[in-house]
């Protein structure tokens, strides 16, 4: 690499870039084309490039030039009953980086009660003190009141969040019920953010982890044999039920079973807007290692959903992401020692759950996915960045190589071979899920707000270099569709005469309350009986039948015609039909 | 299938109609059909064949090669559901003539308790008002309408010393009936213990309350209303979620009223995964659908309410004959719960307040054969098995029930498949002033009844009386549902790891932990001591696992995993 240009620069102003000679590959098309980057945006694309003088040229030689990674999912420094992960964000992120990735988004988990807005502020403290790359944070919702909505409107109107986690499971502690969920959904429906769920069952853990340990099974195999995949499965298809409802995004974080992967694939069919993740481990591991004799090593992988057992899952997994069925994939990165993962070495509910994999996504994906032919390098660039940044309204900053984008870029090296190790990675766990797999494809160089952070395998950065990146709500990806749907959609009353014949007496003061409690506390308006001839009932549903045929009833009863129950007999009255 | 005379020469002064003999009749089991006469005795078939020799001064019923089937069992109906103080038009007497008058010839009603109040009294209640008024043989499911300590001793007396095998829980109608995961769960491995059939109402409560609110506040107050507000995925939702828990407990699971197409094609699929599970469509579901819920006729509208509500896809009704003619689906009940227009009208300014149920008692065999046997989905033999012969298989019944076999209850019904019948309310024997399938023609139909060996209907005239039927209780643990239970408990009995115990640095964690723990369920539980660290050869892990890639790689005991401070420490062997 040398310096075009006559001036003597004496050290690298590294924000003026050109790349040559690479072939660009976005999630539409790949095409050879040179890169000038300036500022830490994208400047030029094109051949035979007119540049200033002193630009750093780097000779691509025909490798791929992509959009950094956007890992969507990550957990560093996650505080966890006084306990913090061991990667912080200077950690992790450099991780990232060394693995091709040059955005994450954090999640925020406020303690149930605590406020989101001081969680957000202390969050965002630690990552603007540490972090290497850009960043942007998701906030996890663990209660949910009326404060609760105020700021989470502060959040999306000033804080630039636009996307929010909610629980299906962790009983008693995050656990969200139905009623709940419905709640939360329509509220972030209507502000335009994107609703993440963790979906697995909670109740039916709680009851599974109670008999568990009763039956004397502590190890870290009882922690996948309180949590079956069905259980995910289960929740997955009722957060679909209850985001259909509400006609509200959904996203499913962590995806790590054929079952739950197969409802989201079904839904996505029936023309529900529903995002699936995968992750790091369910793309590349399995569970079997629960019952490994080595409690440190079998530890190590508890996270929850846990990974299936079933050693089909990963493969599965790599064909629903490259068909599309899945959509953007993440690393739920969020390590613990092997010290603190043994606070739960007589108890498997106890073990801190995490697992690592910021630093191995890009590679497993690529190994596990293109190498095989399952998945052509569009798709992965779409799986890796693209999606992702469509989902949280980042596109076309970030997920593509184009002129005015920000210059976060990788060349990336399809014949590189590495073998994953928890001696060379860079965090600061000391174990490794992927131990001893052998990778192709890896990044040689990463260009992260357009300056070179690795080279030649060496990272240069520094601590808190990265920018938060706020997220706009209404994102097109998610959003367009539900607002046609939403306008669409509306639900119409048949208007009919009034009913005027017996009715029965009955007991207001009933013995068991009303079969539907919620009805009394709203408002029951009587719609005026005007025949409306444009009326059309549940658009979605199927044309009830009676909608093209409305004339063939009576359509008011004349409202002189009593219907007559004589005692203890029927009255035989065939003009109802 | 004309009465003609008396055998033998004695002269009876009335029909001792305690000896039956029918001749010249194809007897069409679950099995098979074949050609043969029958002949019953106090109330139980004695012998079947040809040239029967049978005592003098019997009655026969020349049948003339029509099909003899075992007779009818509804297993869903509720003759006495108390609403707001108002009692169901059709009460056992009026519901169970109607069974009859339609070829069923026994029937299981539920029992509903307030919940408050205590299941053997209500049981009792039923039990006694049945028993004075019900025209054909019955049993009784108790629904479980509040979950807590008190009920498991009750649940024990009824299926012990009361006859019942099975009962309900509902997943809908919240803050009264509806039970959470946890209560189910409780649930299902109480009643799974007890070797009972778990049935469920399923649809998510907590978001039809939800949706109720909205529809109420959008100013839709008709019967609409209702099916906007129980769409059916939130039945299909709650069918997957009872066949999860269901799964985990190994619990057999019964999912009354089937109503749309994506519930059935949930329990479908389940039980292609292996679930034991048991769904039940109803006439109006095999019958109708949910259009009319839009009709202009208030009246009209709300005699279809019932919930789960019919689907408004005009599909369903031909998707769940197939999948009961293929054996997807295995029973069908009515869920026949009668209220008059005037009672419906109860909830005229306001959908939720409309008492929920629908006729189907005497129509469901005609239904079925219409809609399924006589467009060629099914066959006879299927016919019998989903109108007759599973039921008695779910609920113990069977051979009691269900079959015609030497031994059996003289509960027959020959049956003319070439029948036309125009469904009408003038001609029900139910009370109602409506029927939601008037007006339906009907190929097949049932031309003499006969039940604990009498004829109880012949020719479309029922010779009944009030409290003729009796009660037939029921043991647990039926075979046709427990078997691969028991099969299943034995094998997949879970194991730990035995492994040596970690002996590495643990973090410190505060003493008191800010707050609770992820799982709180575990304080609560004994957490036993580890296992005992002895390395058993023949242990063999979860086995639907698959192998595990280490098994064989014990740790060294001696061997300390150091994490010093502010380092990692690159140990490898970790892997």
């Amino acid at each position: 690499m040398s310096y075009q240009g006559k001036k003597n620069i004496p050290r690298i102003t590294s924000d003026r870039l050109l790349i040559k000679g690479g072939r660009i590959v976005n999630d539409d098309q790949s095409f050879y084309a040179d890169i000038y980057m300036e500022d830490g945006l994208i400047k030029q694309i094109g051949d035979n490039l007119i540049v200033p003088g002193g630009v750093k040229i780097i000779e691509a030689n025909g490798k791929m030039v992509i959009p950094g990674g956007i890992d969507i999912h990550t957990r560093l420094q996650m505080p966890y009953r006084g306990i913090t992960a061991v990667d912080d964000f200077f950690q992790g992120s450099k991780a990232a980086l060394a693995g091709g990735t040059t955005m994450i988004v954090d999640h925020v988990v406020p303690d149930p009660g605590a406020s989101l807005l001081e969680a957000f502020e202390r969050w965002k403290e630690w990552a603007d003190e540490k972090v290497c790359c850009d960043y942007s944070l998701h906030l996890d919702i663990t209660h949910w009141n009326d404060s609760v909505k105020q700021e989470i409107e502060v959040l999306v109107k000033e804080k630039g969040v636009n996307s929010f986690l909610v629980y299906m499971t962790y009983k008693d502690l995050y656990q969200m019920t139905s009623s709940e969920l419905y709640e939360i959904f329509t509220f972030l429906g209507e502000f335009g953010a994107i609703v993440q769920v963790h979906a697995e069952n909670g109740d039916i853990i709680a009851q599974e982890q109670a008999r568990m340990l009763e039956m004397g099974i502590t190890g870290p195999e009882g922690h996948v044999l309180s949590r079956p995949e069905e259980l995910e499965a289960e929740a997955v298809f009722r957060a679909i039920t209850i985001a259909s409802q509400t006609n509200c995004p959904l996203y499913i974080t962590k995806v790590m079973s054929k079952s739950a992967a197969d409802i989201i694939s079904q839904a996505r069919k029936k023309g529900n807007v529903v995002f699936g993740e995968p992750i790091s481990a369910s793309l590349a591991t399995d569970g079997t290692h629960y019952w490994s004799k080595n409690w440190a090593k079998a530890a190590a992988f508890v996270t929850s959903p846990p990974l299936s057992p079933d050693p089909t899952t990963p493969d599965y997994l790599n064909s629903l992401l490259a068909s599309g069925d899945l959509s953007v994939t993440g690393s739920a990165h969020c390590t613990f020692s092997t010290a603190q993962k043994a606070i739960g070495k007589d108890d498997f509910t106890q073990i801190p759950e995490g697992i690592n994999g910021i630093e191995e996504r890009m590679s497993i994906i690529w190994d596990k996915a293109v190498v095989t032919g399952k998945m052509d390098e569009n798709t992965f660039v779409a799986v890796t960045s693209t999606n992702a940044a469509k989902i949280l309204n980042l596109y076309p900053r970030k997920g593509r190589i184009a002129v005015g984008s920000d210059s976060d870029l990788v060349i990336w090296d399809m014949d590189a071979i590495r073998t994953v190790t928890a001696k060379m990675h860079n965090s600061v766990a000391e174990y490794n899920v992927f131990e001893g797999m052998e990778l192709h494809g890896a990044p040689s160089v990463v260009i992260c707000q357009g300056k070179i952070v690795l080279e030649d395998g060496n990272l240069h950065i520094t601590q808190g270099m990265g920018r938060f990146i706020p997220c706009t709500p209404f994102p097109d990806y998610a959003y367009k569709r539900l607002k046609t749907r939403r306008q669409m959609v509306v639900l119409r009353a048949v208007p009919r005469g009034m009913y005027d014949g017996p009715v029965s007496d009955f007991s207001s003061l009933s013995r068991g309350g009303t079969p539907a409690a919620s009805a009394r506390t709203s408002p029951t308006k009587q719609t005026a009986p005007i025949r409306n001839l444009h009326h059309s009932g549940f658009s979605l549903a199927g044309n009830p039948a009676h909608q093209g045929a409305p004339t063939e009833e009576t359509p008011i009863r004349p409202a002189g015609r009593r219907i007559v129950v004589p005692p203890g007999g029927r009255s035989n009255i065939t003009s109802l039909s | 299938m004309s009465v003609s005379g008396y055998q033998g020469k004695k002269s009876i002064p009335h029909i001792t109609s305690d000896r039956l003999h029918i001749k010249g009749g194809r007897i069409v089991n679950d099995d098979q059909s074949f050609y043969a006469d029958v002949y019953l005795e106090d109330g139980l078939i004695k012998q079947i064949g040809e040239n029967l020799i049978v005592p003098g001064g019997v009655k026969t019923i020349e049948s003339h090669g029509r099909m003899v089937i075992p007779g009818g069992i509804d297993v869903n109906t509720y003759l006495q559901k108390p609403y707001h103080g108002t009692t169901t038009v059709d009460d056992f007497y009026q519901g169970t003539k109607a069974a009859l008058a339609g070829g069923t010839t026994m029937i299981i009603d539920h029992v509903v308790p307030e919940p408050n109040q205590s299941l053997l009294t209500v049981f009792e209640k039923w039990h006694e008002a049945a028993d004075n008024k019900s025209c054909c043989d019955y049993s009784l499911h108790v629904d479980i309408t509040r979950w807590h300590e008190g009920v498991k001793e009750e649940l024990e007396v009824l299926v012990q010393d009361k006859g019942i095998n099975s009962f309900q829980v509902y997943m809908a109608y919240k803050d009264l009936y509806q039970m959470t995961d946890s209560q189910i769960y409780e649930a299902f491995t109480f009643l799974k213990g007890l070797g009972a059939v778990v049935q469920v109402h399923a649809e998510n409560g907590d978001l039809i309350a939800q949706e109720q609110n909205k529809i109420l506040s959008m100013g839709i107050t008709g019967p609409e209303g209702h099916a906007l507000s129980r769409p059916e995925e939130l039945e299909s939702e709650a069918v997957f979620r009872a066949i999860t828990i269901a799964n985990q407990v190994n619990c057999p699971v019964y999912i009354s009223k089937v109503m749309s197409k994506s519930a059935a094609d949930i329990i479908a699929q389940a039980r292609k995964r292996g679930a034991v599970a048991f769904g039940e469509p109803i006439t109006a579901s095999l019958g109708t659908d949910g259009s009319h819920y839009w009709s202009k006729n208030w009246a009209k509208a709300a005699a279809f309410v019932t919930s789960p509500p019919l689907s408004p896809d005009p599909t369903t009704p031909d998707h769940l004959n197939a999948l009961l003619a293929c054996g997807d689906l295995q029973v069908t009940g009515s869920a026949h719960c009668a209220y008059s227009t005037a009672q419906k009208a109860i909830g005229k300014d306001n959908f939720t307040l409309i008492p929920e149920g629908t006729n189907g008692i005497e129509e469901r065999m005609s239904i079925v054969w219409d809609k399924a046997v006589a467009v060629g989905k099914m066959d006879e033999n299927q016919f019998v098995a989903v109108t007759s012969t599973n039921a008695a298989k779910i609920f113990n019944l069977y051979p009691r029930k269900g079959r015609i076999a030497v031994g059996s209850d003289a509960d027959i019904v020959i049956w003319d498949p070439d029948k036309t019948n125009t469904i009408s309310a003038k001609m029900q024997k139910s009370a109602l002033e409506y029927n939601i399938f008037e007006g339906m023609e009907c190929r097949g139909s049932p031309l003499i009844v006969i039940s604990q060996g009498k004829i109880v209907s012949e020719d479309g005239n029922l010779h009944v009386h009030q409290g003729m039927g009796r009660f037939i209780p029921r043991k647990p643990f039926p075979e046709y549902v427990y078997q691969r239970i028991k099969t299943r408990n034995r094998v997949m009995a879970l194991q730990g790891v035995s492994r040596g115990m970690y002996d590495g640095p643990v973090h410190e964690i505060p003493a008191t932990p800010k707050y609770t723990t992820p799982a709180p369920s575990a304080k609560s539980s004994p957490a036993k001591n580890q296992p005992p660290p002895i390395r058993n050869l023949h242990q063999s892990n979860f086995s639907l696992s698959g192998a595990q890639i280490d098994d064989n790689i014990p740790r060294r005991s001696g061997h300390r995993i150091v994490a010093p401070p502010g380092g990692r420490s690159n140990i490898t062997s970790l892997g």
